[in-house]
């Protein structure tokens, strides 16, 4: 009988939490694999690197929760954070050039998603549009130049508070509002049924176009978030930064458990996304593999860990 | 124990299944199943909703395999690994529940895996078009080939479904509950369809809820409860009692709670001159506070769209719209449901549930609102608000953060009732409300109806089955062609006067 129980109970976490699973392996293999992987320094170093794709993949989260998607945030970013960036060097005032970041973020994504939910554009090609306006913006803008010597507005992703650096500090937060507002507020639940079943949210009375806006524009403050972080990171305002994030974003949700077609995903389940390919690319970089093999092994590392993911949601379906 | 493949009173057994077993995680779904299938006759399966039926159907049609046990098709043990290897060996599937391609034309979806090829191997189109065209001519169905699925009604689809697998060379047919999404008419040439089956010597497997479907068609009869057979008898040994009392282990006094008549005075909804070409025209009718007002009508009636337009689901071309007495004007669900209305869909896939997502969620999504205003605590009255409903309404879960999708469709209803009785809605339309639901489940939905017009709610009750908008209406009006065609009170109740009614203007 207690047998029977513990084998329920494995079962019950192989199913549900099949993600962390992977993670706590990767984990114990990583650190099997090179005796630095566990040091402090390797891990606060793994967590700086995620950060700024963490705070997108989350926007990616809820935008896809909801049953659509967002191919702009990588020229999304990069437009938030070279207005921040010059913003800060016409100004020298931080919270201004964090609030142009975040307020460009915004700005772009409600335009995306008032193309959506006003004129019925399906979300893959407003915001695939978005994808290439947003670039061309930006590259406009600064004639494909880099902008350097930007002073102090460093603060923001090497800076630290009592030791621990900002963007860990930042993700935290982040994750921690995503979960809150995922878990805790209306607009959460609200996300969650219309990805879930668009036609029973309708038949339920939610007013569908706001959720999906709101979704979008909070998803955009994040993204313009990241933007700041990047620049501040990389010390410049880069117009050619965040190409192909718009697919590190998306697997980062989808091996953190979130539904393509939307109505499942959970905040922790993309934290632990995130930090699987953190992980995977720290010990190919710690073992010397060469970057283009690292390209393939995360490819395929990605479509493994959704194929599990996806075999044990059958199995709790059949059940 | 028989030989397997020996003749049995001149009839061949097509299907013989020996000891089937099967469990999912902490329930055992069948256990030691004996059953078989003669040819050209027609064999019911029993049960209440549990009771394993669609698990057996499943293990039949290949989509879940049995723990143990043998198959055995035309003599031959077989191993049906999944559907296609069903489709083989000459098992076709009509399924309770439709899952269609909402943008399929007709003709697609009729020769969906078997289209016919061209010289070069390519789809023959000209062909489909050709046949699906003699088909719909023969069946006197009046769409078009062309004519996508996402605009027909649910049981347009499944006689398209019905057709579908009748047409095709099929040795053994599975139904299970085809007949929940259509009436009368339909089922009438269901049934002819079926007996023209048997006598080229096809095998059906017929799983119902409906007994007096059952006894009309039926050669034999199995009953299952609880996983297990607990008879199997030939039809003409058997009546309608007998095999209650064998699916519930008891015998069940009446099909209907008692009914009270509670109407008061007061005209919660009223409806006049409303209008959607083509689907209905003119209509005007009113429901009282306390009072079940049926809706009764052959299946493109219009009843379906008169109650989609009074929701907000679809827009209307004229007429007005009162509730308590007070023009509202419903240009979304949010405005009916701000103006008091509530509405369980027929399609409760589509419209009812979130299947994703948990029972509790699902329950309280209608009143989200009043929990998430003072933030995290609210979570916990969600959670005692949502619980005591289930018990009363016996909502069998094994707990509130069970995927809808688990649940069987009899608790999934209730769920979508439950949304509805927490919002506490001033009029109630409930569009079929007990389609596909067990015997046992929809006496306990008749109930809740009651307690709802005892509590004062008004009820617009939409049904296709008769019976029940007899047993529960305190009146009711009758559609024809997109027009009311009778208004009748209880003691004109009737089925004769009714489909007289319904009926009107056809040929």
């Amino acid at each position: 009988m207690r047998f029977r129980m513990i084998g329920e109970i494995w079962k019950t976490i192989r199913t549900r939490c099949s993600i962390f699973l992977v993670l706590f392996g990767m984990i114990a293999i990583a650190s099997a694999i090179s005796p630095v992987f566990l040091s402090t320094r390797n891990l606060s170093n793994i967590a700086r690197q995620i950060s700024v794709v963490t705070i997108m993949a989350f926007a990616q989260t809820i935008i896809i929760i909801t049953g659509m998607i967002d191919l702009s945030v990588g020229s999304v970013m990069a437009l938030a954070g070279v207005l921040s960036v010059s913003a800060y060097v016409a100004t020298e005032s931080l919270f201004l050039a964090l609030s142009v970041g975040i307020i460009v973020g915004v700005a772009a994504t409600t335009v995306s998603g008032l193309f959506v939910t006003r004129l019925n554009v399906p979300p893959f090609i407003a915001t695939l549009g978005m994808l290439t306006v947003a670039r061309g913006i930006v590259l406009l803008y600064t004639k494909g130049q880099n902008i350097y010597q930007i002073g102090n507005y460093v603060t923001f992703g090497q800076g630290d508070v009592l030791g621990v650096p900002m963007p860990i500090i930042v993700m935290t937060l982040v994750v921690v509002t995503i979960w809150y507002l995922l878990n805790h507020t209306r607009i959460g639940r609200y996300a969650y049924a219309i990805g879930g079943n668009e036609d029973a949210a309708r038949a339920s009375g939610l007013k569908i176009r706001r959720v999906k806006l709101q979704v979008y524009m909070i998803a955009g403050a994040l993204v313009g978030l990241a933007g700041v972080l990047f620049m501040s990171r990389v010390n410049a305002g880069l117009p050619n930064a965040g190409i192909g994030y718009e697919l590190d974003t998306i697997s980062i949700a989808v091996i953190g458990g979130t539904s393509i077609t939307g109505g499942v995903g959970t905040a922790l389940g993309t934290l632990a996304g995130a930090f699987i390919i953190g992980i995977l690319n720290n010990i190919m970089n710690l073992m010397g593999v060469q970057s283009y093999v690292q390209a393939v092994v995360r490819g395929l590392i990605i479509v493994l860990a959704v194929a599990y993911d996806t075999r044990a949601q059958t199995k709790r379906k059949v059940a | 124990m028989s030989m397997k493949g020996e003749a049995i009173g001149g009839a061949m057994p097509l299907l013989e299944v020996c000891g089937i077993s099967k469990s999912f995680p902490g329930v055992r779904a069948l256990s030691e199943i004996e059953f078989r299938l003669l040819s050209g006759t027609v064999h019911v399966l029993c049960g209440e909703n549990g009771a394993g039926k669609s698990t057996f159907v499943k293990i039949l049609d290949g989509v879940c395999q049995p723990d143990s046990g043998e198959i055995w098709v035309c003599g031959k043990r077989v191993r049906i690994d999944d559907p296609i290897t069903a489709r083989r060996l000459g098992i076709g599937m009509i399924f309770q529940e439709l899952d269609y391609v909402p943008d399929a034309t007709v003709e697609q979806s009729l020769f969906l895996g078997s289209e016919p090829r061209n010289r070069i191997g390519g789809i023959d189109w000209q062909k489909i078009r050709r046949r699906t065209i003699e088909l719909l001519n023969t069946e006197e169905l009046p769409y078009l080939p062309t004519t996508k699925l996402k605009d027909l009604t649910v049981s347009d689809i499944q006689i398209l479904e019905i057709l579908k697998s009748v047409s095709s060379e099929k040795r053994i047919l599975l139904m299970d509950e085809p007949t929940s999404a259509i009436t009368d008419r339909e089922i009438e040439r269901l049934f002819e369809k079926i007996a023209q089956l048997s006598a080229k010597g096809v095998g059906i497997i017929y799983i119902s809820h409906k007994m007096d479907e059952i006894f009309k068609i039926a050669d034999e009869i199995t009953v299952f409860r609880d996983g297990e057979t607990v008879g199997h008898e030939p039809a003409d040994t058997l009546d309608k009692e007998n095999v209650i009392s064998m699916m519930v282990g008891r015998r069940i006094e009446t099909a209907y709670p008692p009914k009270d008549i509670c109407v008061t005075e007061n005209v919660a909804l009223q409806i006049t001159s409303l209008t959607r070409k083509p689907f209905f025209n003119d209509i005007s009718f009113f429901v009282r506070s306390g009072e079940v007002v049926g809706v009764a009508g052959l299946v493109g009636a219009g009843r379906t769209e008169i109650a989609r337009a009074i929701f907000g689901l679809d827009p209307f071309d004229s007429g007005q719209i009162k509730v308590n007495g007070q023009p509202v004007r419903i240009d979304s669900v949010s405005d009916a449901i701000s103006a008091g209305i509530g509405m369980l869909s027929e399609d409760r896939k589509r419209y009812g549930l979130i299947l994703c997502r948990n029972v509790k969620e699902n329950a309280s999504l209608l009143v989200l609102e009043s929990y998430f205003k003072h933030g995290r605590n609210a979570k916990r009255a969600e959670q005692r608000d949502v619980s005591t409903m289930f018990e009363q309404m016996n909502v069998k879960t094994p707990s509130l953060a069970a995927t809808a999708r688990t649940l069987s469709g009899g608790n999934q209803q209730k769920i979508v009732l439950t949304k509805w009785l927490l919002k506490n809605q001033e009029v109630v339309i409930l569009d079929e409300p007990t389609r596909g639901i067990d015997v046992g489940a929809k006496f306990e939905i008749y109930k809740i109806i009651l307690d709802l017009a005892r509590n004062g709610k008004a009820i617009l009750l939409i049904s296709s089955e008769l019976p029940e908008l007899i047993g529960l209406s305190d009146r009711m009006y009758v559609m024809a062609k997109g027009k009311i065609t009778a208004e009748l009170s209880r003691d004109q109740f009737d089925q004769k006067t009714v489909m007289n009614f319904a009926t009107q203007g056809r040929q």
